[in-house]
């Protein structure tokens, strides 16, 4: 006999608080156990999430609230995620910005070990892709399979755990890299219990995509889950395998990889090329490509381009890792192909740039009047530009200039900032008024604001990192006729103070945007009525106040 | 809903008859410069392949035609630079450190890799032009503490001040005020003799009770007129030249701790030609001996 939908109910109910219970034992177990106060922090944070997830189950079980015939979209954890993405992602500007005037004046440290560059570059990097990207990504990819499959999320508390379980793991990563909790592996900082907390959550996560994806009710997957599905997938992967480490006891914050010498960078390099690849390139490109023609009301540029663009990217983005290691013990066989594959890779990225840009055709007059879709385009023509840049970096005679330089974090942060975070920001302004249902953003001048002052925080960035880099670059490689280094170390950090204040100055730019986006998405929110509704489009309003196009 | 191919009136395209919460796509066909661009990028990379180490085998890799190997090019390179000092690197191995200023342009040669490897390996502690801070050395001066010859400097540099090292330099003033080898009292006496020692304003009659504690307890290393001794490592104490500061309170600091200061043992890091210039560069800044 078939289970009735309220028995399943019932069961899910019952499994979900059964959880939250064993977690809450466990954590508390941890936090009495151990001698590390950083752990015992740890588990009572554990055991306090559990008991609050736990009282939120009893709490807000309803039989009737929650069924999967129900017309609507489940959109309370994605409302969750939009909030947290704008918060984390301020926090992460700004710690990046600490640590950009740490870098030109030293003095900035404090002599406080939690304040210290090294902890907080960590915290910086976690925080802008994981923390605020992650969340970016969350709330569009569970906002879009929705939307794009005409189906309610899978799950009934399943959706509310990823959301919540990935803020979990956020403040535990966080909070550890503050305390000097590392395993050292750029990227994949946190260590063994936070890796498996987060390996709960995503598999979560990819089983309520995946069953939204099979309760679809269009005859076709849209292009833009074929790329979240693609980066949930890859990332789950990606994560299990780089962290394979062996704790010293449950009790213990510490774990030792399990891989040695040069494996272990070609396995770490093989994760970070690809966490660029899956989770800042494949993720991002699935929210480009349901933002921008939903934005500005065009047509998908090509079908079949995004068809030839999403499986060579994906099939040659994994190869690409080794360009992180030219030039050292990697074998010369292994650096080949992962440049040759990094050169490879520059058409299907570009595949992904014409797909967003030429879906304008017949919609530019938008790029003048709508700062949101120039918000989506400009990241659109970043991406293009730092994946051009990205190949131009793998070949080994440039990689012999531009690695090890700030080259390299001026062209992470062209994709980052230029790409991943001004997609998202046009993602959350066209998101905002669709969640909480408004007929369009507070302030459509203010997001035009946030656009400038962005783009100039970029730019500012981006240029003083490339004449910080070469700079750099050609000072470690210049001697002197008798053939002794020209420079010593301290000479070419000497030179890069000024490119250091220009990049700090440029990053405060990107805080002060985040706090412009903010202030504007916490106005509607409160559902202000918008000062300039008339500028903005149709579509900036929810489904159900849009006015009808005149036929 | 999957419907009927349309055309969109915009482009004039067909559509390929999908449509997700309104998106739809234009059946347009690769551009042709991307598809090219995107072959002549897989051509060049097979044409990498071929000449270059590139695919792993069972029992190896390719080794590609034209039999590059990193660590080769890595010893060649390595190599054509030491041809390329003209033999000076070999010379100024096989000279005697102090007939080095004897041919000048050994000199030369040394002095421009001394330089190189004192701004990096040395200048963060000594200063880049050598001028030292509190706890280290100045070297343009004519004040050493562990001898100002060549190869005093040379043998400084290879053991170090106070390293791990059996043969290192080794000295270790008493900790009179934290062992309490000498009261409060007898500790501030003595510094008024050590300022008197070096000509500076002083208490009389404190610095010659100061003056009996220097002689039972310092005197056998700073020596009777506190000329010191770079045998032992001892300061010169009547000059004006400090390592730790001049002032009565800094005397008393330093006969209260005993200070010692830490400097690496560069054999361990460093080869022996490098060690050589070094040395020579340090003792031309104006000081040596």
């Amino acid at each position: 006999m078939k289970p009735t939908t309220a028995e399943r109910e019932a069961l899910g109910d019952a499994l979900a608080a059964l959880s939250a219970a064993l977690v809450a034992v466990l954590g508390l177990y941890i936090t009495f156990a151990t001698r590390e106060p950083a752990m015992a922090l740890h588990g009572a944070l554990l055991a306090v999430a559990a008991i609050i997830g736990g009282g939120a189950v009893f709490s807000f079980m309803n039989p009737t609230e929650d069924r999967p015939e129900r017309a609507d979209y489940v959109d309370g954890p994605i409302k969750v995620a939009t909030i947290a993405a704008i918060i984390w992602g301020i926090a992460g500007f700004l710690v990046g910005d600490i640590i950009a005037w740490q870098l030109a004046f030293p003095a900035l440290n404090f002599d406080l070990p939690w304040f210290s560059f090294g902890r907080l570059r960590p915290l910086h990097t976690s925080a802008v892709i994981f923390a605020f990207g992650g969340n970016v990504l969350l709330a569009t990819s569970l906002f879009v399979v929705q939307r794009t499959c005409h189906a309610r999320l899978a799950g009934r508390w399943s959706p509310w755990f990823v959301v919540w379980g990935y803020q979990l793991f956020i403040a535990i990563a966080g909070t550890g890299y503050l305390l000097g909790i590392t395993q050292g592996k750029e990227y994949a900082e946190p260590e063994w219990y936070a890796d498996l907390l987060l390996t709960v959550v995503w598999v979560t996560y990819l089983l309520v995509f995946l069953g939204t994806l099979a309760r679809r009710k269009e005859p076709h997957i849209y292009v833009a889950n074929w790329f979240f599905l693609a980066f949930i997938v890859t990332v789950a992967l990606l994560h299990l395998v780089n962290n394979a480490s062996i704790p010293v006891s449950i009790t213990s914050t510490k774990s030792y990889i399990v891989y040695a010498g040069v494996q272990d960078a070609m396995t770490q390099w093989w994760y970070g090329h690809n966490a660029v690849g899956f989770f800042l390139t494949a993720g991002f490109l699935g929210i480009m490509y349901y933002f921008i023609p939903k934005r500005v009301e065009r047509p998908v540029y090509s079908y079949r381009l995004s068809i030839v663009h999403f499986w060579t990217l994906i099939f040659l983005y994994i190869w690409a890792g080794p360009h992180h290691l030219h030039y050292t013990a990697l074998p010369d066989w292994a650096q080949t192909l992962g440049m040759t594959f990094s050169i490879i890779l520059w058409m299907p990225s570009w595949g992904g740039m014409i797909n967003g840009l030429m879906t304008l055709a017949g919609a530019w007059d938008k790029l003048r009047t709508d700062p949101v879709v120039r918000l989506l385009v400009v990241s659109v023509a970043f991406y293009g530009m730092s994946t051009f840049e990205g190949p131009l970096m793998s070949i080994k005679a440039v990689n012999s200039l531009s690695h090890y330089t700030d080259w390299t974090i001026g062209h992470v942060h062209s994709g980052a900032l230029g790409w991943v975070a001004m997609v998202s920001f046009g993602a959350i302004y066209c998101l905002v008024p669709w969640l909480w249902n408004r007929k369009g953003l507070y302030s459509l001048k203010l997001v035009e604001w946030h656009f400038w002052i962005s783009t100039i925080g970029i730019l500012l960035y981006i240029t003083a990192m490339w004449v910080s880099g070469i700079t750099q670059g050609l000072m470690w490689r210049s001697y002197d006729k008798l053939g002794f280094l020209q420079y010593s170390f301290i000479e070419t950090v000497e030179a890069m103070k000024p490119y250091y204040v220009i990049r700090a100055i440029g990053g405060l730019l990107l805080v002060i945007g985040g706090l412009v986006m903010a202030y504007n998405i916490w106005r509607t929110i409160r559902g202000d009525e918008a000062v300039d509704l008339a500028d903005q489009p149709r579509v900036a309003a929810a489904p159900g106040l849009r006015l009808q196009p005149a036929e | 809903m999957s419907k009927r191919p349309e055309l969109d009136a915009v482009t004039g395209v067909e559509t390929t008859g999908h449509e997700w919460d309104g998106i739809k796509e234009l059946n347009k066909p690769l551009p042709r410069w991307w598809l090219n661009t995107f072959y002549v990028c897989i051509l060049w990379a097979v044409g990498y392949w071929m000449v270059y180490p590139a695919w792993p085998t069972l029992n190896g890799y390719t080794p590609g035609l034209l039999g590059y190997s990193q660590r080769e090019t890595l010893a060649r390179e390595a190599k054509a630079a030491t041809q390329a000092q003209g033999g000076l690197r070999d010379l100024l191995a096989r000279t005697p450190l102090a007939d080095v200023r004897n041919n000048p342009e050994l000199l030369r040669f040394a002095t421009a890799g001394g330089t190189s490897s004192f701004q990096t390996n040395c200048a963060p502690c000594h200063g880049r032009g050598a001028q030292g801070a509190v706890g280290y050395p100045n070297l343009n001066d004519d004040d050493w503490l562990w001898g100002g010859s060549v190869e005093d400097i040379h043998k400084t540099i290879e053991v170090g001040i106070r390293t791990e090292q059996t043969n290192t330099r080794l000295s270790q003033m008493p900790r009179f005020g934290v062992d309490k080898l000498l009261s409060p009292e007898e500790i501030a006496v003595s510094a008024e003799f050590v300022l008197a020692l070096s000509g500076q304003a002083h208490d009389a009659a404190a610095a010659a009770k100061g003056g009996q504690i220097y002689s039972e307890q310092c005197a056998a290393c700073h020596g009777e007129t506190g000329k010191g001794n770079s045998e032992l490592g001892s300061p010169n104490l009547t000059d004006r030249i400090w390592l730790y500061g001049g002032s009565k309170p800094e005397i008393t600091e330093s006969i209260q701790t005993g200070r010692g200061g830490m400097m690496p043992a560069w054999a361990r890091r460093l080869d022996p030609v490098t060690m050589k210039a070094i040395a020579v560069y340090v003792h031309n800044l104006g000081g040596g001996k």
